[in-house]
């Protein structure tokens, strides 16, 4: 195996050029197989973050009639905040959130939204509520820019909102626009009207009551409440969590292909290195090679190159990929317009368990694809293979 | 086999299947060399002399018949103990040099010797001497593309007697060189078996080689047409 490890490292050196450019290209889809596995386990974790800083904060407690996917629930999902929330509320580590439907007409279309009031001074979420503490003729409200997009408003629009009070009795205003933000969150975007909480609760005449209690602490034990249930952070996320399962089996297929173009170049360059060395490979059985011991220096030799691509990768991997991680990576075109949720800058995010086993699974299948070819040395008759004729 | 004999043949075929036909490369031969021979087996294309001489090199086995090379029956090797002949105890010098071409002269010459386990130190001087031999001490880090024929050919020979094998097949080793190359390629050659007691054993029709041969053995359609032993006023030296 010495011997092998030797002449392969001499073979390789040797050969100059052709090795060289062999490890680049291997090299190359290192470093393109970490970065894009990377950029897609960071906009995995994106989507988390994005959901924890835009939607659920460290947990939250639900009232107990309330159901995100069926909007009737909101009439009745609303009640008192328990006395025990006062003052962690008071020291703005909980955010009450109360939701209504309601319906918007903007230049005489129809649109049903949630209303959703929210303390203008709150820090759990990204949202810009601090916009709601304006002062303007009309309620003030801010949108995410997907809405504010399909119905054509800006900041500073007036809108006429309409809404159902505590007693079911309808009512309605206008709402100036004083905020239009962007997300990475749909749900927080799409048919959802942020106002000042104090406000919804006087024109639904639900003095303190709330539908949703957002917690910024998610280590701290939390108590069973009666009329609310608590939704610990991970719950909220098993959804995104099951998201990232399912996109893995599609990253996984991206990645075998990659594999699988790093493969081509030194499968290629192994087939044609047994039809051009075919001296060379009778030579080694003239001078005391067994066919199974040049099979194993060939091999050696196709594995040596994806060692050698390993660390010549490094060279020029290791800064860019940390370059990356740092400034990220700018979708050249408008994001949104992939129809999911999708920041406009990606942070890759690298685990050694990633780099590790990419390296490895290289590795390993280079050494498989030299091997396969090699074994036609085996069946090569010496004799002819020192005069070079091909077989 | 006599103590003194290197190789000894009996009665030995070796036939070809050529399609749905055959073809009978050596017909009932029987030879022996002996230890320092200089010999040579002359013959015409398809006479059968480098199919002979790769069954000698344990490359290559008989159909029938017996080849019997340092003590061992070719037809009965395994692989792995005929790579093991060829490892210790024989040298290959070929009409093409088949030098390893990304090696440098170095390394060319030292391969036998990586094969053979040998420690660097030892290693390295066995080469350099080899090299010295053979007047190459200058061309140590050159590359076989960068040598001429000749001094091919001199590496060539290095890497064949780098080990001291007991016997060196030398299969139209000047089938490449011009006049002056091959005669002193050959001398060197004449020098080594007379210094080192090395049996050589030629493959060739060159007029050149046969001039420096102790022993001629000539093949005719793959059988033994003449074996004659030359005198020692009548060889080039």
């Amino acid at each position: 195996m010495k011997t092998a490890l030797k002449l392969a490292y001499r073979n390789l050196v040797g050969a100059g050029l052709r090795t060289w450019l062999n490890v680049i290209v291997l090299s190359f889809s290192f470093v393109v197989i970490i970065w894009l596995k990377g950029i897609l386990v960071g906009w995995d974790y994106q989507a988390k973050s994005d959901m924890t800083n835009w939607e659920i904060g460290g947990g939250q407690y639900w009232h107990e009639q309330y159901d995100p996917f069926d909007p009737f629930t909101l009439a009745e999902s609303h009640a008192l905040i328990p006395e025990q929330f006062s003052e962690e509320i008071a020291q703005g580590d909980m955010v009450p959130v109360l939701m209504v439907q309601g319906t918007l007409y903007p230049q005489g279309r129809m649109q049903t939204v949630t209303i959703k009031g929210i303390d203008a001074d709150q820090d759990i979420f990204l949202l810009p509520t601090n916009k709601l503490d304006t002062v303007v003729d009309a309620v003030p409200a801010i949108i995410g820019a997907a809405m504010a997009e399909s119905l054509h408003l800006t900041e500073g629009d007036l809108v006429t909102l309409r809404w159902r009070d505590a007693w079911g009795t309808f009512d309605a205003m206008d709402i100036v626009i004083t905020d239009i933000f962007s997300s990475n969150v749909p749900s927080v975007e799409a048919a959802q009207i942020y106002i000042p909480l104090e406000l919804l609760r006087e024109m639904t005449m639900m003095q303190d009551e709330a539908t949703i209690l957002t917690f910024r602490d998610p280590e701290l034990s939390r108590p069973a409440v009666q009329g609310w249930i608590h939704k610990p952070k991970n719950v909220l996320t098993a959804s995104v969590d099951r998201m990232i399962k399912t996109k893995t089996a599609g990253q996984s297929v991206f990645y075998a292909i990659l594999l699988l173009l790093a493969m081509l170049a030194i499968f290629d360059t192994q087939v044609l290195s047994i039809f051009r060395r075919q001296k060379e490979i009778g030579t080694y059985i003239a001078l005391g090679y067994t066919r199974r011991e040049v099979v194993g220096l060939f091999t050696v030799e196709g594995a040596m190159h994806s060692i050698l691509a390993a660390v010549v990768g490094a060279l020029y991997g290791i800064p860019f990929l940390a370059w990356q991680a740092k400034v990220g990576w700018t979708i050249p075109m408008d994001a949104g317009d992939f129809g999911m949720a999708m920041a406009q800058t990606l942070y890759p995010v690298y685990s050694a368990g990633l780099v590790v086993s990419t390296i490895l699974i290289v590795v390993i299948i280079t050494t498989i694809v030299s091997y396969w070819p090699s074994r036609r040395i085996a069946k090569m008759n010496p004799t002819e293979a020192l005069r070079g004729r091909i077989q | 086999m006599d103590k003194n004999e290197i190789i000894q043949i009996k009665e030995l075929k070796k036939i070809f299947p050529m399609g749905k036909s055959e073809f009978t490369a050596l017909n009932d031969i029987n030879l022996s060399l002996g230890k320092g021979e200089f010999t040579g087996l002359i013959g015409p294309s398809g006479s059968g002399k480098t199919t002979l001489l790769n069954i000698v090199g344990s490359l290559d086995t008989p159909t029938s018949g017996e080849a019997w090379v340092l003590d061992q029956s070719i037809g009965k090797l395994t692989a792995k103990e005929a790579a093991q002949l060829r490892k210790k105890n024989l040298g290959f010098i070929f009409q093409s040099y088949n030098l390893l071409a990304v090696h440098n002269v170095f390394e060319n010459v030292e391969f036998p010797l990586l094969l053979l386990k040998i420690g660097a130190a030892e290693r390295r001087k066995m080469v350099m001497d080899a090299l010295e031999w053979l007047g190459l001490t200058d061309k140590v880090r050159s590359k076989p593309p960068q040598l001429s024929g000749g001094e091919c050919q001199r590496v060539a020979i290095a890497r064949a007697m780098v080990k001291r094998p007991s016997l060196v097949l030398a299969d139209e080793p000047t089938a490449n060189l011009d006049a002056a190359n091959s005669h002193h390629i050959l001398q060197t050659m004449v020098k080594l078996n007379e210094e080192l007691k090395t049996t050589f054993l030629f493959a060739t029709h060159d007029e050149k080689v046969i001039g420096y041969l102790k022993r001629k053995i000539y093949l005719f359609d793959g059988k033994v047409a003449k074996d004659e032993w030359v005198t020692s006023n009548q060889t080039a030296k």
